[in-house]
């Protein structure tokens, strides 16, 4: 055996040689200070996002409150910026956006749900492991598309079934967006449902409940919390959808709960007036702002209210 | 006496297996539903665009007649676009995940950036679109230019990267980074030689991703102000463009108008799809690759 | 009546004999060395003399801050957040707790084997090569030497000098550990702290390990935590015996093993607790 003393190469041990290498190691030293100090600023453009969300939607909005009336913008049903004597009333488009999530919802939440089931409590492993990826690609499809088939595809079809339905309507969007949230509603309460322990199943099994009893009556009552999370996550995504019913629910600005009417959401007024060229200063254009605040501030409680309701679950278990 | 009659028992369960088999089959058939819409989807976007995809179409300018129009344009658009969005994610996401991941105390800060990554997270697109017309398009003045929609969806798909960045990041053994420091090295010298190339294939993984999101946007870049019909190739990140999913749009909406426009609008989702397929392809490609190292 | 006899068999006493041989030089000395994570104390006023040139190892119940001292000794407990000492650590008579002293020169002269192999995913080559790489060798025929000598000397160059661009994940459990080893001999440092290096490993393994470890007490100072107390009756020169935080005793491996002064330590010896 060869003793460390040895040299490594013709007069240096390797320790010396590291000892020598450590004298010019000041250059180092800086860069180690350095390098967290950027990194810190990278995180804190997350933290300048928000801020630059906040401050934009607000000092501008600001601008259109100074035109229009806090009552006029909360409670008026007329909506027609572009009128001689203009008026900004949100509640038409508070209706479409809320009646497309519902449709929406009627679609993804038992569909969705139904297929957590299936995944969590029927299904084998490897059934699972193809099913899974294959639903996410449904995720993965560009809003835009989905826009493309509600308005080519759905619209058509419907309206072969119940011809009164317009050629942009609520109903057609408001289907398609349920469609492309189901992967989400699955994913999301299948996660729920499979964190459920075990031995709780193993529980009811034990008692000869079949494997829907024990999906009902155990498996889903305990992870309702998550499941009730992943509902609301999904609503807050439909609410900020937007090629979809830009596209096929045109843009009429009604306050109605027609489904079978063009009606426009809160998204798709956004879309209308910031790609028709308002001049920046002028009252339909702060108005889009005002809408977006309204907008950002739904989204932003609902996902709040999905985190808290989240973290409950994950505190159960 | 007996307060379970094993006889009634014995009768009602087949009634209750039955039950449990039938609402199985409806449940998986709740399952395929959108593997179905998905097929028709699919089938009818390739049916009514596959034949209008040719040499003159993938090549050509945008036009209004819809026999000459072509998406050459739309495409090195999109490309132009990735590039920006890649360039800037990978460098704010990665940094941004090693700081938190590594760097940063477990205090109320880092918690505050967390949450605030997380609600950045479940945005509208379209709020990051009105933000990115009020600051890059307006402000610093860029106009509807790659770098102003580049730099809007960098934003708006940075949590998704920063988030699965630091999965990837915690997901190697801290042994490693342990055997690291116990010879001598430094943070820095640990994160760069060993967690970093680690993490890497994970980290990219999530990215591509993150970038096929981006692509497939329209809301944020329709608020932008991309312009309908052009005609030049974009040759630089300064100069305006339009991308796949703007052409998508446009011809959609006019569909109504001509006719023909609608058959366009499947074409170029056929590209937009194809696009998006080799990416995921590649990133499950890199997660398979590397899955399971340690 | 049987005689009560220790539990575990100490070859060594019969061969060596009462005669004990006096220990070296100190390279570590702590004195009332305190440590806490968060509020609870894992080490109370510990003072420990460690000598060079030999096998030093630490005994105890799981959880009585063993391997918390080894990492003291290098530093690493540094990495865990919380973690607060007072006292002090002289090597070579410096205090390395001071805030001057950097962690990683530290690191250099005082290299570790972990409880388990932990190679990086890189080549058998590249392991071994990194130590030195990160403290500026790039010379290519210096790291060829480096390796090979480092590789020879942990006893495992006749197995891997085939494969040296392979995967280092390649290699059995023991061949990582002795590799690890050999990663640790690269830097050439003076002391080696090993936290239960064979706790991973099967007998053969095992075996193997300590033979490397005892032919490398002639050139370097060896810490080694165990909770195997025939592997530090084995392969050990002093042995001390850690209960709640405390050193209860520490003494020639022969002596402790024979004749414990302190009643806890018959008693652990004896395997009435731990």
């Amino acid at each position: 055996m060869t003793t460390k003393s040895e040299p490594i190469t013709k007069n240096l041990s390797t320790k010396e040689l590291i000892q020598t290498n450590k004298s010019k190691k000041s250059l180092k030293k800086l860069f180690e200070k350095i390098i967290p100090a950027i990194l810190f600023l990278f995180a804190v453009v997350t933290v300048l996002t928000t801020l630059a969300i906040l401050y934009t939607l607000i000092t501008e909005a600001v601008h259109f409150f100074q035109r229009v009336s806090f009552t006029e913008f909360f409670t008026s049903t007329n909506l027609k910026p572009l009128s001689q004597n203009p008026s900004f009333g949100i509640l038409p488009l508070l209706s479409g956006t809320l009646l497309s999530t519902v449709i929406a919802m009627i679609v993804a939440g038992p569909i969705g749900l139904m297929a957590a089931i299936y995944l969590s409590e029927y299904a084998s492993d490897r059934i699972r492991k193809w099913l899974k990826p294959m639903l996410e690609v449904l995720a993965g499809i560009p809003t835009i598309v989905y826009g493309f088939f509600a308005f080519t595809f759905v619209t058509p079809l419907l309206r072969s079934i119940w011809p009164e339905i317009e050629a942009t309507n609520i109903l057609s969007p408001g289907i398609v967006m349920g469609i492309m949230i189901i992967p989400m509603v699955a994913s999301l309460s299948e996660d729920a449902m499979t964190s459920v322990p075990k031995s709780m199943r193993e529980g009811a099994y034990a008692l000869g409940a079949t494997r829907l009893e024990t999906a009902m009556k155990v498996v889903i009552p305990a992870a309702i919390s998550g499941i009730v999370a992943s509902f609301v996550l999904a609503i807050s995504r439909a609410i900020g959808e937007t090629m979809i019913v830009t596209i096929a629910s045109g843009s009429t600005k009604n306050f109605s709960l027609d489904i079978t009417e063009s009606m426009q959401t809160m998204t798709a007024y956004i879309v209308e007036v910031s790609s028709g060229d308002a001049a920046a200063g002028t009252t339909i254009y702060y108005s889009i702002y005002a809408v977006a605040l309204t907008l950002f501030a739904m989204t932003f409680l609902m996902n709040l209210l999905a985190r808290k309701i989240a973290r409950r679950f994950r505190e159960e278990y | 006496m007996k307060y379970i009659d094993h006889s009634q028992v014995k009768k009602k369960i087949n009634s209750r297996l039955r039950l449990n088999s039938f609402l199985k089959y409806i449940f998986l058939g709740a399952t395929l539903f959108g593997l179905v819409v998905l097929v028709i989807l699919l089938a009818r976007v390739i049916s009514q665009g596959l034949s209008w995809i040719d040499w003159n179409f993938l090549t050509g300018h945008l036009s209004m007649d819809p026999e000459k129009a072509g998406i050459m344009g739309a495409v090195l658009g999109t490309f132009w676009l990735m590039l920006v969005v890649i360039f800037f994610t990978l460098i704010l996401g990665m940094g941004a995940a090693i700081y938190l991941e590594l760097y940063a105390k477990k205090n109320r800060f880092h918690s505050f950036i967390q949450t605030n990554i997380a609600n950045l997270a479940g945005v509208p697109s379209i709020v990051y679109g009105i933000l990115g017309l009020t600051v890059f398009v307006r402000f610093m003045d860029l106009g509807s230019n790659i770098l102003a929609g580049g730099l809007t969806l960098s934003l708006l798909v940075l949590p998704i990267v920063i988030v699965s960045s630091q999965e990837a990041l915690r997901s190697v053994p801290q042994a490693m980074g342990e055997a690291s420091y116990g010879l001598g090295a430094s943070k820095w010298q640990t994160i760069q030689n060993i967690i970093l190339p680690a993490a890497l294939p994970s980290i990219l993984t999530g990215s591509i991703l993150a970038l096929s999101r981006a692509i497939g946007e329209t809301a944020p870049l329709v608020v932008l102000g991309i312009p309908a019909l052009l005609i030049p190739f974009p040759g630089g990140i300064m100069d305006r463009f339009t991308a796949l999913p703007m052409q998508i749009y446009y011809w959609t909406l006019d569909a109504s108008l001509v006719a023909e426009y609608a058959n366009l609008a499947a074409a170029s989702i056929i590209i937009l799809l194809l696009m998006l397929f080799v990416l995921n392809s590649a990133a499950i490609l890199i997660r398979n690759k590397f899955q399971h190292r340690f | 009546m049987a005689v009560k006899s220790p539990l575990y068999a100490v070859p060594k006493m019969e061969t060596k004999g009462p005669e004990l041989k006096p220990m070296n030089d100190t390279i570590f000395e702590t004195n009332s060395l305190n440590l806490w994570y968060g509020e609870t104390q894992a080490l109370k006023n510990v003072d420990l003399p460690i000598p060079e040139k030999s096998i030093s190892a630490i005994i105890g119940p799981s959880g009585c801050g063993k391997s918390t001292f080894l990492k003291t000794l290098n530093r690493m407990v540094e990495l865990i957040p919380s973690v607060q000492t007072t006292g002090e650590i002289k090597y070579k008579d410096t205090n390395i707790l001071s805030k001057d002293y950097s962690a990683e020169a530290l690191r250099t002269e005082v290299g570790m084997v972990f409880q388990k192999p932990n190679p990086f995913p890189k080549s058998i080559y590249d392991n071994i090569a990194y130590g030195p790489r990160i403290h500026g060798i790039k010379k290519k025929s210096i790291l060829d030497e480096i390796v090979e000598k480092s590789l020879r000397d942990a006893y495992i160059w006749d197995e891997v000098k085939d494969r040296l661009k392979e995967n280092a994940f390649g290699l059995s459990g023991g061949q990582q550990q002795r590799l690890c080893i050999a990663r640790c001999l690269a830097i050439e440092p003076e002391v080696i702290l090993m936290d239960e290096p064979t706790s991973a490993l099967d007998p053969i393994s095992t075996t193997k390990v300590e033979e490397l470890v005892q032919t490398l007490k002639e050139d370097y100072s060896i810490v080694i935590v165990t909770h195997n107390m025939q592997q530090a009756a084995r392969i050990s020169d002093q042995t001390a015996f850690f209960l709640n935080g405390e050193v209860v005793e520490f003494g020639q491996t022969e002596k402790l093993f024979t004749k414990p002064s302190d009643q806890r330590t018959e008693d652990y010896i004896n395997g009435r607790f731990g």
